[in-house]
């Protein structure tokens, strides 16, 4: 897409100063998914709003936009494996799909905890990879 | 290890189905070795499990360990099992089929997100059948709504695109009114769990709120079932999808939705509610009977063939309704049984038009002039499917439409009853317009122009899983009485024996 | 009759909403205005739920030291849920879109009904 919103000095300075804060906002939520509000699909949701902006602003040429495709659709299946996984997990640990409770961690506080937040991971690479991938290759630049 | 089956049968093809778009080359290029790995998977699981359901009763599986009404829980039952073993082998067949099918109505780079969007759908599908909460069952309908709307706009004409947005439109109303539904149901008691919900809800029978909730998920599940009037969306989505999407699409998304509206009427509300406040089976009843009346006629009037097999759809969507809300012993298993009918050889039609399609460039009815001869596997196989669906003895067919019939007379329905004979012979007469240009080519009026020449050799074997199930509706019915035990042991319990 | 309007304004309010939405759908010609209505009619059912999970004097539901009592968590868990598939649905949607647009050149129901018309 071409950067014509770029040219304009204002949306430059301004999407340059937002873009980091929106990133670490991003990665703060999904921190925080199991204690406050936030959580994966949050946070990988803003994190892909920020690079979409990016690319509005500053503008992405085709090849660009085919790097970011490739890699947000590797970051999507990686997630996604994450989420699968750490269930998958917790069946080889002898507890159903998705019980924490049977990883081999100290106590079963810290065993919910680090669960969900692996879980959280993978969401949010999920959501921001998928994001990202449809943003590059359906709102791309038109072709003829 | 069998006590993971349930979660393995919905995460595995969801897993594969998500990695599949996204993984490097190779292993997009055997795309279609991977879906058909999953559905073999899907098959050996869920023949398992409903071994296991058979012989034990119930199966359940806590998810994360939390024990129900607050956890999550997946219940198996007799009738659950029937429906998974349904959606596993007609994809297993559909998968087969598309081997050939898929690359002729679908571009080659487009083929990984068609096979990722059928596992999509597939496993959404199971997780509606197997789920036991109430909310889970809405995101499992719309997981499988928003695979199917993908699906059915990935047609080779441009009509195709039309038809996806008017299907997901009418379809995201429908979901958005079973969400509020829910939202009513648990404003009124408290819980999610379906089990739950059967204890608690007579005590609030009477209120507004139960009835408002029943109204909009009865109007929802409707649309998704596309029960008359409310069918619009599904000529359209049938005749411009790929051919193995309608199949799959045919076959199973409508029969797991009159399944839903199954369970909220007979398992989450008591049938006493049917009695005492809404009588919501006598709604039903006329509704379906307006339904296989109109699909009939509809499907006479019609020159497509997709077109005609989408109307003979809405026709027998009617008469699975409408066995099921005559609600005795008899209408229950006819309308069980017919759901088994409808499935596999709607999916044998529809892959046997496909297959007309790639081979002859058969799109219309005349296209169909002489192929009888040309090729007489796909014939026949179509020929048997059409007489099950019709209810011609010595086949399944047969057999549910007489225990609908039966039912019909046992609880005194003779209007119904009429119905049903005439919606028979209506079928008769649309399918006869579908076989006659097979094997009588010199009558009737002369078709177009003849059908374009064949198209790539060696993709004859594409109509295999075609000829087994339509093979297997013929099988079932000479042995009559494995299937009428199975589906009358479900429509037993399903009735609660009271 | 004062009793269910003003005692009840939060289901007013979302009920307008949610019909708000719903005329959209129906009413409106331009193809994304369908998709705006059908976004406002989620959002509406979303509040829905939300203000039913909502306790007399109780604070949001996030663990904290010196609170009493909670609202309802679970309406609020449904609501990610349902927020999330409200997304994916917008994207499918407006993916389709672009393609119509890119066949048939308009977005406006009645020019397309119209091409169709004239023929495939």
């Amino acid at each position: 897409m071409n950067g014509t919103a770029g040219r304009n000095t204002v949306t430059r300075t301004v999407s340059g100063f937002l873009i980091p804060f929106m990133q670490l906002y991003a990665l703060y939520l999904i921190a925080h998914g199991d204690l406050g509000p936030g959580g994966g699909f949050q946070g990988g949701a803003i994190f892909a709003a920020s690079l979409i902006l990016y690319a509005i602003v500053f503008g992405l040429d085709r090849a660009a936009e085919k790097r970011y495709a490739r890699v947000a659709g590797a970051a999507a299946a990686a997630g996604l494996g994450i989420y699968g996984g750490i269930g998958l997990l917790c069946m080889a640990y002898g507890g159903n799909f998705l019980q924490y409770s049977s990883l081999p961690f100290a106590d079963v506080k810290t065993a919910h905890h680090l669960g969900i937040y692996g879980i959280e991971i993978g969401v949010g690479l999920a959501v921001a990879g998928a994001m990202l991938f449809l943003f590059m290759k359906i709102a791309g630049s038109d072709d003829a | 290890m069998t006590q993971h089956f349930p979660a393995l049968l919905v995460v595995l093809p969801m897993l594969a189905a998500a990695l599949l778009p996204f993984s490097p080359g190779p292993l997009r290029r055997a795309s279609w070795a991977v879906a058909l790995v999953s559905a073999m998977v899907s098959m050996a699981l869920a023949s398992v499990l409903a071994f296991e359901t058979f012989s034990s009763g119930q199966v359940s599986y806590w998810f994360g360990g939390w024990a129900p009404p607050r956890g999550i829980e997946y219940v198996i039952d007799p009738l659950g099992a029937l429906m998974l073993l349904l959606v596993a082998l007609i994809t297993l067949a559909v998968t087969v089929y598309s081997r050939q099918a898929a690359p002729a109505e679908v571009p080659a780079e487009r083929l990984p997100y068609l096979y990722a969007g059928m596992l999509l759908f597939s496993s959404g599908l199971t997780g509606m059948v197997i789920t036991g909460d109430i909310f889970n069952l809405y995101v499992f309908i719309e997981i499988t709504s928003l695979a199917s709307y993908a699906l059915v706009a990935a047609g080779r004409r441009r009509e195709a695109l039309l038809a996806g947005y008017n299907y997901l439109i009418l379809g995201t109303i429908a979901a958005t009114f079973i969400l509020l539904g829910i939202g009513y149901l648990y404003t009124a008691t408290g819980t999610l769990n379906m089990a739950d919900l059967r204890e608690r809800l007579p005590q609030v029978y009477q209120t507004s709120t139960v009835l408002t909730a029943f109204a909009f998920l009865m109007v929802g599940l409707s649309i998704k079932t596309a029960l008359f009037p409310l069918h619009i969306w599904l000529p359209d989505a049938y005749t411009h999808a790929p051919s193995p999407v309608s199949a799959l699409m045919a076959a199973t998304g409508t029969k797991v939705g009159i399944y839903a509206m199954i369970r909220v009427i007979f398992t989450i509300f008591k049938p006493e509610f049917n009695l005492s406040t809404v009588p919501m089976t006598a709604i039903l009843a006329l509704l379906s009977c307006a339904a296989i009346i109109y699909g009939a006629l509809m499907a006479i009037a019609q020159q497509n063939i997709k077109r005609m097999l989408a109307y003979s759809s809405v026709s027998q969507i009617g008469y699975i309704i409408l066995g099921a809300v005559i609600a005795n012993q008899s209408g229950m298993t006819g309308s069980l049984l017919h759901m088994i009918n409808h499935a596999l050889m709607k999916a044998a039609l529809f892959m046997c038009a496909g297959f007309f399609f790639m081979r002859a460039g058969a799109e219309k009815l005349a296209d169909l002039r002489g192929l009888g001869r040309r090729m007489p596997l796909a014939a026949a196989a179509l020929t048997a499917a059409a007489c099950s669906i019709t209810g011609i003895p010595l086949t399944i067919g047969f057999i549910s439409k007489w225990h609908i019939a039966l039912g019909a007379v046992e609880a005194g329905l003779w209007p119904a009853v009429v119905v049903i004979l005439a919606g028979s012979g209506l079928t008769a007469v649309y399918f006869w317009k579908l076989i006659e240009p097979l094997y009588f080519p010199d009558h009737g009026e002369a078709g177009e122009a003849a059908p374009r020449a064949a198209a790539e050799p060696a993709t004859g074997w594409a109509i295999l899983p075609a000829a087994v199930l339509a093979a297997l509706g013929v099988a079932l019915g000479f042995a009559a009485h494995l299937p009428a035990l199975g589906a009358g042991k479900a429509a037993a319990l399903l009735l609660g024996k009271l | 009759m004062l009793e269910t309007i003003a005692g009840k304004y939060n289901y007013w309010i979302y009920i307008c909403l949610m019909m708000a939405g719903f005329y959209a759908i129906i009413a409106k010609g331009n193809l994304i205005k369908k998709i705006i209505g059908i976004n406002i009619f989620q959002s509406a059912v979303f509040l829905f739920y939300i203000s039913i999970s909502k306790v007399p004097g109780g604070t949001a539901p996030i663990l904290f030291d010196k609170a009493g009592l909670y609202d309802n968590p679970l309406p609020h868990v449904l609501i990610l849920t349902a927020i999330v598939v409200s997304v994916s649905t917008t994207a499918v949607a407006l993916a389709m879109v672009i393609r119509i647009f890119k066949e048939y050149g308009t977005m406006e129901e009645d020019r397309i009904l119209a091409a169709r018309k004239e023929g495939p």
